[in-house]
């Protein structure tokens, strides 16, 4: 009889309003070699729920806040980064990764300087443009964990909230980052992740109504993209779409991400005495 | 257990429209104003504009003092005017004065009155008090239907709720009410079973139906039809209809017309293309 | 005792043609099939012109026409180079302003003293604000060297003819690109003479094309294979449509669609001006402003004196011949809209709401709404949800800024709203609660080519106007 410890294995759930409850279905599948929910249309429904519940409150808070909570996060990432190595990922990708929390973080504060301004009207008027949050934002992230990343960051870094539907065959990252989302002060519904078919639950995320915004950046199928971005016209989604190769995560990632998911609100007053 | 019947979908989209046709739609607040309770108004007939086969409210139940303007609103509707009376919701006031609230509230052309035991003499043991000033608030109605608040978040136990439920009816309500939505702990489903088992009692014994209102907490469809399944699996399907079973809500409504129209379009629907107010 | 004189401006300064074709590669050509339409004088309905109607094989030439003018000259030619022809137009419309005004409410029947002061002036101050950008992309935010799309297709409404096109084309040959333009089929007049101004610019061939047509011809245009990018200003029905039609390909698009916008009076608003503001926010251009302040929300404790001098202003608004300087409110464009006006207002009355419209004269031919109010409206009502786009406001009332917020919100639409109070944090407050992309704070209906304009939500996306505008046209 062997004295080695029996390890205590961990249950992979879905990541719905801060919590992590199982799929309202009861179904589960294995990926990764191990037991992963298998969320339902009514889990996409319930995450759209508690991302539309969360956006008062996230795209009130300050940039400063938002910032930090960002950094917060990539010091959560860094703490755990050999939880993400032991699932197999690179670690140069893993610390990639945790950069990327923190480049994101800086722009809480500045992006709104950079894409928003005065504009000099002809009249006596004050007229600024400043960039917000689109509302909720659907997400079909890659099965690449730093492209999960760098889908999730720069649409919440501006007070969006997401439902994000991992790669079918690639959840155990995405489960582990909730976790750490979770533990970052990150208020609860900010970041919704369900685990799954996006095959099966993409259609009722482009389609849902009360979604604002759709990135099809996990979409390789050309026939089940343009479907989406068809769905995601019932409400004229913003829509990111699915790439037509695979994207080089690694690279600067610009700002198109982030501006993707902004809307640009200018107001008038007149000037006088 | 009850709550957990899985329906038809054909069932759920008839059930949607009952659950929108036993609504009354509520605003008790401080800040109601003619303007506010207009508004209501106009949604009560058109719950939802986009579509015309939308049915209209039950009722709308507001404070005395705005029955005026609801009558007015909803003439020639068919929709019910509630107006809660009896110094609602603690129903700390004399008697008369009481008298005197509902006398005005069906004056100014209330037909429906949720009134407020006195849970200070009940929960006393004064059952005859409280059996009295039923009586004489249904007495004050004249024709008007009479609800009987038994705010059971205050009642404590079951037993208290099937006693008091027993003493509104055998005072003369017309429907008994779970809760005047103003105390922390609202309409229930635990609760609801045992007034819907008192009520099917109280016809086995005397003939006479008497209609339940849950009231306050019920905010989603889901909620409604767990109502409805137990209405149907315990007082029996009598009472599956506006005349016998009412929600008392508010917010409840938006989401009955948000599933109603995710049955229709096939796809999830949000707050934006529903009406506030 | 005080009559005014009608003060017609003259329409000898402008020249209609008996017929137009197709502008297609800098000529004026005939349609592949020959078809044509009549556009009319919505004020009188006489009959302005014969207008040719393209096909797709119109569309089709009209397209290789953009796409060879962008290979071979616009997309090489030096930035200073397109600026200076995007100034020589500019210059050449402020010459031609009063021909353009005249023309434009003759076709569309807004009143000349908007054509004249606000739609024109606009038009060249567009185009000489993009004409500056076109050799200063590098430095406008989006990398130091950004491209142009290639052709772009743009279809435009009848609202504001020529400043549409204006805000169309402008930033799209500032960025380098070409374009096809279907201007709208009731309105074709001024983008044919916009194209005449083209040849008198001496722009390269092919660079614009104006296709004239209705929905047909507009869905040959945005459908096409070799267009790379897509403006629509119109309908959200259309551009749910244009939306749906490119799905799947790699087609860059911007939509201006419509709108239901609160127009917030607080009790502590200067009552006059904010009515000043009412007034022009639904009364100009006869309504059909996709921004038009069309729900009109007043705080309780005011709503009695709002509506009373509301209703003494509008009392004062003259209905009438658009060509006349007198003239507030003019003709409504079409039949077809006139009867979806009425359409609309007769259900408004129909639900219970109040209607009043001043006493007021109207002409016996052409297509006339007198300006119109409801009140006793709600959120529940119709007439407070859909898009009249005519002389039409509907009154709901609120009681705390929350609810005007609420209920300004509660819309699927999103492209403007106004806010009307003395307490500058109150505006601040609100601004950045109101889910609209344009907010008028102590003002309505302004408009700047230096200042983005664009909806939220269901009234589409991206931004016209601006920096912003030109990251419609550029391949970012």
């Amino acid at each position: 009889m062997s004295d080695a410890r029996v390890a205590v294995r961990k249950t992979y759930k879905l990541f719905i309003g801060g919590k992590f409850p199982r799929s309202e279905s009861g179904r589960s599948y294995v990926a990764q070699e191990a037991n992963v929910a298998l969320a339902s249309r009514k889990d996409v429904r319930d995450a759209v729920v508690a991302a539309r519940a969360a956006v008062k409150g996230w795209s009130g808070a300050t940039a400063y806040n938002r910032g930090q909570i960002l950094y917060r996060v990539a010091e959560m990432l860094e703490g755990r980064r050999d939880q993400f190595i032991a699932l197999g990922l690179p670690a140069a990708e893993v610390d990639e990764a945790i950069d990327r929390w923190v480049w994101y973080a800086g722009w809480s504060d500045k992006i709104t300087q950079v894409y928003g301004g005065a504009n000099p009207v002809a009249g006596p008027y004050f007229n600024l443009s400043s960039p917000e949050p689109t509302g909720v934002v659907g997400l079909v992230p890659p099965p690449s964990f730093l492209g999960l990343v760098s889908v999730v960051a720069p649409a919440i870094v501006t007070g969006n909230t997401v439902v994000a539907l991992a790669a079918k065959d690639a959840p155990l990252a995405a489960v582990t980052l909730a976790e750490v989302l979770a533990t970052s002060d990150l208020p609860g519904g900010v970041v919704n992740i369900l685990t799954g078919d996006p095959a099966e639950t993409a259609p009722w995320l482009a389609a849902h109504m009360d979604v604002n915004a759709i990135d099809l950046a996990g979409i390789t199928d050309p026939t089940l993209a343009a479907s989406l971005e068809e769905a995601a016209a019932g409400n004229l989604k913003r829509v990111v779409r699915a790439p037509l190769t695979t994207p080089d995560w690694s690279a600067d990632p610009g700002l198109t991400r982030m501006t993707a998911f902004l809307e640009t609100k200018t107001v008038w007053h007149p000037k006088g005495i | 257990m009850l709550g957990t019947r899985s329906i038809k979908t054909t069932a759920k989209a008839w059930a949607i429209d009952l659950a929108i046709r036993m609504v009354d739609l509520t605003t008790l607040e401080g800040a109601d104003t003619p303007g506010k309770v207009r508004a209501l108004c106009a949604k009560a007939r058109r719950p939802d504009p986009a579509d015309p086969t939308c049915p209209p409210v039950a009722a709308i139940c507001v404070y005395p003092a705005m029955v005026p303007v609801a009558v007015e609103a909803l003439a020639g509707s068919g929709i019910h005017t509630a107006s809660v009376a009896t110094a609602f919701p603690s129903g700390q006031a004399p008697l008369e004065v009481k008298l005197a609230d509902t006398k005005a509230a069906v004056a100014a052309g209330a037909d429906e009155i949720d009134m407020v035991i006195n849970r200070g003499a009940f929960l006393s043991g004064r059952y005859l008090e409280v059996f009295e000033e039923i009586a004489a608030v249904k007495q004050a109605c004249g024709t008007a239907h009479l609800k009987v608040i038994l705010e059971t978040g205050e009642l404590a136990t079951y037993d208290n709720v099937r006693r008091a439920s027993w003493i509104g009816m055998l005072a003369g309500g017309d429907f008994i009410k779970t809760s005047t939505g103003k105390v922390p702990v609202a309409a229930t489903l635990p609760v609801t079973l045992v007034m819907l088992e008192a009520v099917r009692d109280f016809r086995d014994l005397t003939g006479r139906q008497v209609g339940v209102k849950p009231a306050g907490g019920i905010r989603t469809t889901k909620d409604a039809v767990k109502y409805l399944v137990l209405v149907n699996e315990t007082a029996g399907d009598d009472w599956l209809d506006p005349d016998w079973f009412r929600f008392g809500a508010s917010t409840l409504l938006n989401d009955l017309l948000m599933q109603r129209t995710k049955l229709t379009t096939g796809v999830y629907s949000g707050p934006d293309y529903f009406t506030l107010d | 005792m005080f009559e005014y004189a009608p003060a017609p401006e003259s329409r000898a300064v402008v020249d209609i043609n008996p017929s137009y074709g197709l502008f297609i590669d800098g000529a004026f050509v005939d349609p592949a099939d020959g078809a044509s339409f009549k556009t009319i004088n919505p004020a009188s309905e006489e009959v302005l012109s014969e207008i040719a109607e393209a096909g797709p094989a119109d569309v089709d030439r009209a397209v290789a026409a953009a796409r060879a003018a962008y290979d071979k000259v616009w997309s090489r030619m030096p930035g200073r180079d397109r600026a200076k022809y995007l100034y020589r137009i500019a210059r050449i419309i402020q010459e031609r302003g009063r021909e353009l005004a005249v023309l434009e409410s003759l076709d569309n029947g807004k009143p000349i003293r908007e054509s004249r002061d606000v739609d024109i002036p606009l038009v060249a101050a567009h185009f000489f604000y993009y004409a500056g950008w076109a050799d200063k992309l590098a430095h406008a935010g989006f990398g130091p060297a950004p491209k142009p799309l290639g052709v772009a297709a743009q279809v435009i409404p009848w609202n504001f003819p020529l400043l549409m096109l204006a805000w169309k084309i402008a930033p799209a040959l500032a960025a380098g690109n070409t374009v096809v333009l279907k201007p709208a089929e009731t309105t074709p007049l001024t983008a044919l003479l916009f194209a005449e101004i083209c040849q008198q610019a001496d722009l390269p061939p092919g660079v614009v094309n104006i296709v004239t047509g209705a929905g047909e011809t507009g869905r040959a245009l945005v459908e096409h294979d070799g267009v790379d990018k897509i403006a629509f200003t119109g309908s959200t029905e259309v551009g749910k449509a244009i939306a749906r039609a490119v799905a799947g390909s790699r087609k860059k698009v911007t939509l201006e669609l419509g709108g239901k916008a609160a127009n917030v009076i607080f009790e502590d608003a200067p009552i006059d001006q904010a009515v000043e503001g009412i007034v022009n926010g639904i009364f100009f251009n006869q309504g059909h402003v996709c921004c038009a302040g069309s729900r009109l929300l007043v705080q309780e404790s005011v709503y009695e004196p709002v509506l009373a001098s509301l209703k003494r202003r509008m009392a004062r608004l003259r209905v009438g011949d658009p060509l006349d300087k007198n003239t507030d409110i003019g003709a409504i464009n079409s039949a077809a809209q006139l009867e979806r006006i009425r359409a609309l207002s007769d259900i408004g009355g129909e639900e219970g709401a109040e209607r009043w419209s001043p006493p007021c004269e109207l002409p016996d031919n052409g297509f006339w709404f007198a300006p119109t109010i409801f009140t006793g409206v709600t959120q529940a009502h119709r007439i407070a949800r859909e898009e009249i786009f005519g002389p039409v406001l509907s009154v709901l009332t609120f009681r705390t800024p929350a609810e005007a917020v609420e209920k300004a919100n509660n819309t699927p639409y999103g492209l403007s709203a106004g806010v009307w109070t003395d307490k500058g944090s109150r505006i601040l407050w609100m601004a950045d609660r109101l889910r609209a992309g344009v907010v008028w704070a102590n003002t309505f209906n302004k408009f700047d080519p230096s200042s983005p304009f664009g909806g939220y939500k269901e009234s589409g996306y991206g931004r016209e106007g601006g920096r912003h505008g030109l990251e419609a046209y550029l391949d970012v």
